[in-house]
């Protein structure tokens, strides 16, 4: 056993509003440059929709993630040697293009006060950034936001056409959630296995997967290789970025950008210990629909003393262990599983999990009498809006039941939380059924709707100390420091033009500036 | 004078700056060391361009190895006389020059006729690439024509000669100065496009990643302690 320790994240979609608070506040942070336009670390679906890029989901087409052969795992794109041998490196049959993203796009403002008198009050065109010819807009981001156009999309989501029953897409049965997506930090990143020149990788400290800006080659095997998709490629200094998991922040103890602005307040950051030993093994399980208990599985007990034992052994300090056993986290993955990692089934052992949202029940389940009859809440949610195979298909590779099993735990929590408020009575074995204990109810309640600050994020400091020598670092940085302004202070933008190179623009960012030694 | 200048100095000039430019640039550019693909903007028109001409420009690479580097005797040696040789060199030689030239002439036009991918090209993009096609035309042109023309001609009895001066570092103008008009340019350009390379795209040449091929697929990375 190899004990690793991993910040992991999980969204309670029960909670999503989809705002896109977080997609802006991260957009503003580390994408507001030439180049990555197009790029959104973090963004915000509507489901069901084909998402950005188009269809990513579909891998027969993009061929991210892995595969088993003879029960070994290699990547869906190719063995290593293939994509040398094949001449893959000269051209890359699996990558997507721009406009499968979208084409970054501004307006001609100028026109509006410099155009000479006419009939007509001038309009602001949309020219392209890339190549400034006039554009006729047929895509973008959000272009499907609240089911816009979802007649057409939704139908080509593959998540739906997975599934056997015919879903029509009329008023009256349509549904949809929301789907906020970042990087997955990945236990077996296939963009990691992907990179030829070995320019990406997971930082052992802390499980985050970080492109290295200066070997990166431009090969752009990783978005290729990512079954999510959240590598990009910036079209100016042409090199892959990708989520940072605001790394910065969370060696400081400070959840990402994306969890500290949600609005909703359902995003956890918690750390996870895991077998490192164990991963590969578990992302080559047989039937896909086993991967979730799978990697689960890995997941160590923090308050085990063997556990803690061997962690102490592998260089995990005790505030990281504190932190283990204080994770959000783990309580909502491994103690209640209300969690589920994203599409399992690519085997890359995501590690940013989503509690299911609950919907709508038809009205005959919904009625004055539901709290009575104890019975009713089962039968209930299968008959939600959002069909739980649509959920099992994103959560569990389709097996239905642990995403029921949440589902029930979350609405019993309500129904026994109503009955507390309201004074009424209610029968604690109940909660027995769907494996719970009145505390625990009721903790999970604090976690789930009271959501404090402290109990959503509980990221321990990073341990600079141990490879720095902060006596000698202190005072060597900082405002006006060796007569040279603060990198990164100010707006990033306000001395960026577009004619300058794409080195020029990483070294004068914060991007740039914060780069890790 | 001037043959002294375009055989020997230029030649040495070139290489210098070929070697000291690459350091230079490994050292204080590793930011800018990329393949500049543009694959992300255009796909379909590049798969058939990028795939013939990186394709053929591995024989042909080869190719001038042998005919350059290795002295006719030699070759007669193993049983490669002149007649084997001279079919080789224009057949072969002469079909991937051709496979290379269409690649690199798909290439330009799509460079050219894309707005947004010519948008994108940097100046020294543009050189690169009409640099390459032009090489490229005038080494098939010297290959297929002038050899059918100047049938007395053999560049292994002059160039190679020449070349194996430059490397040993006993160089003989002379031997190039009745070279015909066209092999000469072809050399020219070439040593000419070596002296660019560290300032180019080309250097990605260098990047190919063999050691992935025996690497662990999954990457960690820690602090030094």
């Amino acid at each position: 056993m190899k004990i690793k320790a991993q910040i992991a994240m999980v969204m309670n979609l029960d909670k999503c509003i989809g705002c896109h608070t977080c997609s802006v506040t991260c957009k503003s942070t580390w994408t507001n440059r030439p180049g990555a336009e197009y790029m959104w670390f973090n963004n915000v679906e509507t489901k069901p929709g084909i998402g950005y890029p188009k269809r990513w989901e579909d891998q027969e087409h993009y061929k991210g993630g892995w595969k088993l052969r003879n029960g070994r795992l290699e990547l869906k794109s190719g063995t290593k040697l293939s994509k040398i041998a094949l001449g893959k490196i000269f051209y890359n049959p699996d990558m997507p293009e721009m406009k499968e993203y979208y084409e970054p796009w501004t307006y001609n403002y100028q026109d509006l006060i410099t155009k000479e008198e006419s009939e007509h009050s001038p309009v602001a065109t949309a020219h392209s950034v890339i190549s400034g010819e006039k554009m006729d807009l047929e895509w973008g981001p959000n272009w499907e936001d609240d089911l816009a156009g979802g007649h057409i999309t939704g139908p080509q989501d593959p998540n739906i056409q997975q599934i056997e029953e015919e879903i029509k897409f009329n008023f009256e049965k349509t549904f949809m959630m929301y789907l906020p997506r970042l990087c997955e930090h990945c236990l077996n990143p296939s963009c990691v296995a992907s990179c030829p020149s070995g320019a990406m990788y997971k930082r052992d400290e802390d499980g985050i997967v970080l492109v290295d800006q200066e070997a990166c080659r431009g090969w752009r095997y990783c978005m290729t290789g990512c079954p999510y998709k959240k590598v990009y490629f910036n079209w100016k200094t042409n090199k892959a970025e990708k989520c940072t998991f605001c790394f910065p922040r969370v060696e400081a103890g400070l959840p990402t950008v994306c969890s500290e602005t949600c609005t909703g307040r359902m995003r956890y950051l918690g750390v996870l210990l895991y077998d490192a030993d164990r991963v590969l093994e578990a992302a080559a399980t047989e039937n896909e629909k086993d991967l979730y208990e799978a990697q689960l599985d890995l997941f160590l007990d923090p308050n085990d003393p063997e556990v803690i034992a061997q962690a102490e052994r592998d260089g995990i300090s005790n505030d990281w262990i504190e932190a283990a056993q204080n994770s959000p986290v783990y309580k909502l993955a491994v103690e209640y599983k209300l969690a589920f990692p994203l599409h399992p089934e690519y085997r890359t052992m995501p590690m940013v999990w989503y509690c299911p949202p609950l919907s709508p029940i038809m009205n005959y389940f919904e009625g004055k009498d539901s709290i009575k009859n104890p019975d009713a809440i089962f039968p209930a949610i299968e008959e939600m809006r959002i069909p739980l195979q649509y959920l099992a298909n994103m959560l569990t590779a389709g097996d239905v039941e642990p995403v029921k099993g949440a589902l029930q735990k979350m609405a019993m929590m309500r129904q026994y939380m109503r009955a507390i408020s309201s004074g009424k009575d209610f029968d604690e074995s109940r909660l027995e059924r769907v494996g719970m204990s009145a505390n625990e109810t009721k903790m999970m309640y604090r976690l789930l709707a009271i959501a404090k600050y402290e109990d959503r994020f509980v990221i321990p400091t990073s341990h600079r100390e141990q490879y720095t020598d902060p006596y000698r670092a202190q005072g060597s940085t900082g405002y006006g420091f060796g007569g040279d302004d603060c990198d990164g202070c100010g707006p990033v933008m306000a001395a960026t033009t577009s004619n300058q190179t794409g080195k020029e623009i990483y070294e004068q960012n914060f991007y740039g500036g914060i780069w890790r030694d | 004078m001037l043959d002294q200048f375009l055989w020997v100095i230029f030649p040495y000039l070139c290489v210098v700056i070929f070697i000291v430019g690459h350091i230079w640039r490994y050292r204080i550019d590793q930011f800018g060391w990329t393949a500049k693909s543009s694959e992300f903007i255009e796909k379909k028109q590049l798969m058939v361009g990028s795939i013939l001409f990186h394709f053929a420009v591995i024989p042909v690479f080869f190719g001038h190895i042998v005919g350059l580097f290795i002295p006719a005797h030699w070759m007669s040696a193993i049983g490669v006389n002149e007649h084997i040789y001279h079919l080789g060199a224009v057949y072969v030689g002469g079909f991937f020059g051709v496979v290379m030239f269409v690649g690199m002439f798909l290439l330009t036009f799509r460079r050219i006729n894309n707005k947004s991918v010519r948008k994108l090209s940097s100046v020294s993009d543009m050189v690169v690439n009409f640099l390459l096609l032009f090489i490229t035309f005038i080494g098939i042109y010297a290959t297929l024509v002038t050899n059918n023309i100047v049938t007395d001609f053999d560049y292994r009895q002059s160039i190679s000669v020449w070349v194996r001066g430059l490397v040993t570092f006993s160089p003989d103008a002379s031997l190039m100065t009745d070279v015909p008009l066209t092999f000469q340019i072809h050399v020219l350009s070439a040593f000419l496009i070596f002296a660019l390379w560290p300032a180019t795209r080309l250097v990605h040449a260098w990047s190919l990643p063999f050691n992935y091929v025996g690497r662990s697929y999954i990457v960690y990375r820690r602090h030094k302690q």
